[in-house]
């Protein structure tokens, strides 16, 4: 029925424009038709998503709905899992970071990334925020020692480390080992960071401490957060995309899609009657 | 009156009673044997270390453990063979460790774990653990002796006595260590095993190569059980005989191994050859002994120095 296959191309014709932001000219990172597989299971279907400069851009969805996923093909971490395969386009300030970027590890000193369990190294504290800059061939020793008392400051935790900075990262509270991974990130200067699940570990104090350095952060960086806490999304982010079983339902400001979604799913998802 | 029901009840309840009683009854069989068989080990192992203790002691003195054989191994000491073992013990451990932290390494971070090869590797391995020792001699007398040494003679060598092509420290050291490399491969393998991928990721995510990754993370993590690989080798290379036999270890010498191709002493040959070539065995058996047990000390000595290491180590870790 030639009418009928009509009918869906417009549709989704529609739903892909309102994934698509308007202004150009803030646009840091976007997804053209992404499609993403491990072995044979495709974990995402056909996703473009635009992401706007200084913005929190929140990923939310069901538990396997590829939110995640896509959070790793924006600085190629997907790589390090044998058996994936990537279609489509992802640019970093207009350019293709899969076809244009031969280093990998460049992109990501620009696109850093907070993990859901804080993974910080059994080093000492200093070691752990001065890592990234070693391994991209940093050593002038004062240099180190400068951004990584900056980079501690950034992220809020210089005060409660700055005498410990010798200690093991081990010995640090569970909010303060997310805040010091953040760090970590931050100290190789990325643009964008990526964050997945940063809180969902952590108790309310140190969720809502990771929450507003995500609210001070956002004036320099560039943040995508995955986040299974709706109500976080809501309080954070000024972008939300829903993900629902690899497709990208719906994209909008944070305040429409959680007060006026446009399909019926999101609107279940975000009212808690799934998921 | 009861009823048939009631019956039934009474019959189950008792029925179930009885088979309570048997489980835990039957549970005190296994238990006891398990246990018997515990302490059948400990007991073989007490009698063998008191024998030596006891028939050993007598004869260890400061000038035992510093003086050279005397008149036909009857008289004098062990020194030469101590200070061999020693040499064996660590140029082996300088071998192995590199090599088998390396295949450890790209097996587990270089080939996916379920690919034809890894398998393949992973068996030639595990085959490699199952060789008879005195085979390992054999090949080290023909591939490192009669291959290698005797090709670098005729490379650099016009005169007629062989330099490298004979039993020497170094050959005899190098058969030792592929004597031990499964069990360096397969420690150091379960280490990089225990290594939370989330890590690696960290890593990865600051911009960090695989090299780099390797070297700044995985390999200081994996480093207790690096050493473990050590400290098995060497309990296991320090009592081998039947590699060393053909391949550097000698009866009697009057100098100390100080060269790479010299000939050497070796405390497990040095027992066998006493216990076997001797002339007198009634006269050589204190001085049999007393080396055994000088060899069980030494063993446990370089064991609980790369204990020591490691524990240190792993202290360091957690503190630092």
């Amino acid at each position: 029925m030639p009418e009928n296959k009509i009918n869906i191309e417009t549709e989704d014709t529609i739903a892909e424009a309102k994934s698509l932001l308007a202004d150009k000219d803030n646009l840091k990172m976007s997804a053209r038709n992404l499609n993403f597989y491990y072995g044979e299971n495709q974990a995402l279907y056909n996703v473009s998503l635009d992401i706007e400069k200084n913005k929190v851009t929140a990923l939310i969805g069901p538990s396997g709905c590829g939110k995640s996923t896509f959070l790793r093909t924006l600085n190629r971490m997907n790589e390090t899992i044998p058996g994936t395969s990537l279609e489509g386009t992802v640019t970093l300030d207009g350019i293709d970071i899969y076809r244009d970027i031969k280093d990998v590890a460049t992109l990501r000193t620009k696109v850093g990334m907070v993990f859901q369990k804080s993974n910080p190294f059994p080093k000492s504290v200093f070691e752990n925020v001065a890592y990234g800059l070693k391994v991209n061939g940093i050593t002038d020793k004062n240099l180190i020692l400068e951004a990584v008392e900056e980079t501690l400051k950034k992220a809020y935790l210089w005060e409660e480390v700055k005498d410990i900075l010798n200690k093991n990262a081990y010995t640090l509270s569970g909010g303060q080992q997310q805040r010091l991974c953040i760090a970590r990130a931050l100290a190789v200067r990325p643009d964008v960071l990526l964050m997945d699940e940063p809180a969902s570990a952590l108790d309310p104090i140190s969720t809502s401490k990771i929450e507003d350095l995500i609210g001070e952060l956002k004036q320099n960086y560039t943040i995508v957060i995955v986040t299974h806490n709706m109500q976080q999304a809501a309080r954070i982010s000024d972008y939300t995309a829903f993900f629902y079983q690899g497709d990208l339902i719906e994209f909008g400001s944070t305040k429409n899609v959680f007060t006026k979604p446009l399909k019926k799913k999101t609107e279940d998802y975000v009212t808690g009657r799934f998921g | 009156m009861k009823t048939t029901a009631e019956k039934e009840i009474t019959e189950v309840t008792t029925d179930s009673i009885s088979y309570r009683f048997k489980v835990k009854s039957s549970g005190l069989v296994p238990r006891s044997l398990a246990l018997l068989a515990v302490i059948i080990i400990i007991a073989i192992l007490a009698v063998i270390m008191f024998n030596i203790f006891l028939d050993g002691i007598g004869i260890i003195s400061w000038g035992f453990l510093t003086q050279p054989p005397q008149q036909g191994m009857e008289a004098g000491g062990i020194f030469p063979a101590i200070f061999g073992t020693v040499a064996l013990v660590i140029l082996m451990t300088v071998a192995v460790l590199p090599i088998g932290v390396l295949s450890a390494i790209y097996l587990h971070e270089y080939t996916s774990p379920n690919s034809k090869i890894t398998r393949l590797i992973k068996i030639a391995i595990n085959n490699l653990a199952g060789v008879p020792s005195i085979v390992f001699g054999l090949f080290g007398l023909g591939f490192f002796i009669g291959f290698i040494g005797t090709g670098i003679d005729s490379v650099f060598l016009e005169g007629n006595r062989p330099v490298w092509g004979q039993p020497a420290i170094i050959w005899a050291a190098l058969t030792l260590s592929l004597l031990t490399l499964p069990v360096v491969i397969i420690s150091t393998e379960e280490a990089l095993r225990t290594i939370p991928p989330e890590l690696k990721d960290a890593s990865y995510a600051l911009g960090a190569t695989k090299l780099q990754t390797i070297r700044r993370i995985i390999i200081p993590q994996a480093m207790p059980g690096i050493l473990t690989g050590a400290i098995l080798s060497i309990s296991r290379g320090a009592g081998e005989v039947a590699p060393i036999m053909f391949t550097g270890a000698a009866y009697y010498l009057p100098y100390l191994p100080i060269k790479l191709n010299d000939q050497f002493m070796e405390l497990g040959y040095h027992i066998y050859v006493m216990a076997t070539q001797s002339p007198d065995v009634e006269k050589t058996k204190p001085i049999l002994f007393g080396t055994v047990l000088v060899l069980l000390v030494l063993t446990f000595l370089l064991n609980f120095t790369a204990i020591f290491i490691r524990s240190k180590m792993r202290r360091r870790q957690i503190s630092a």
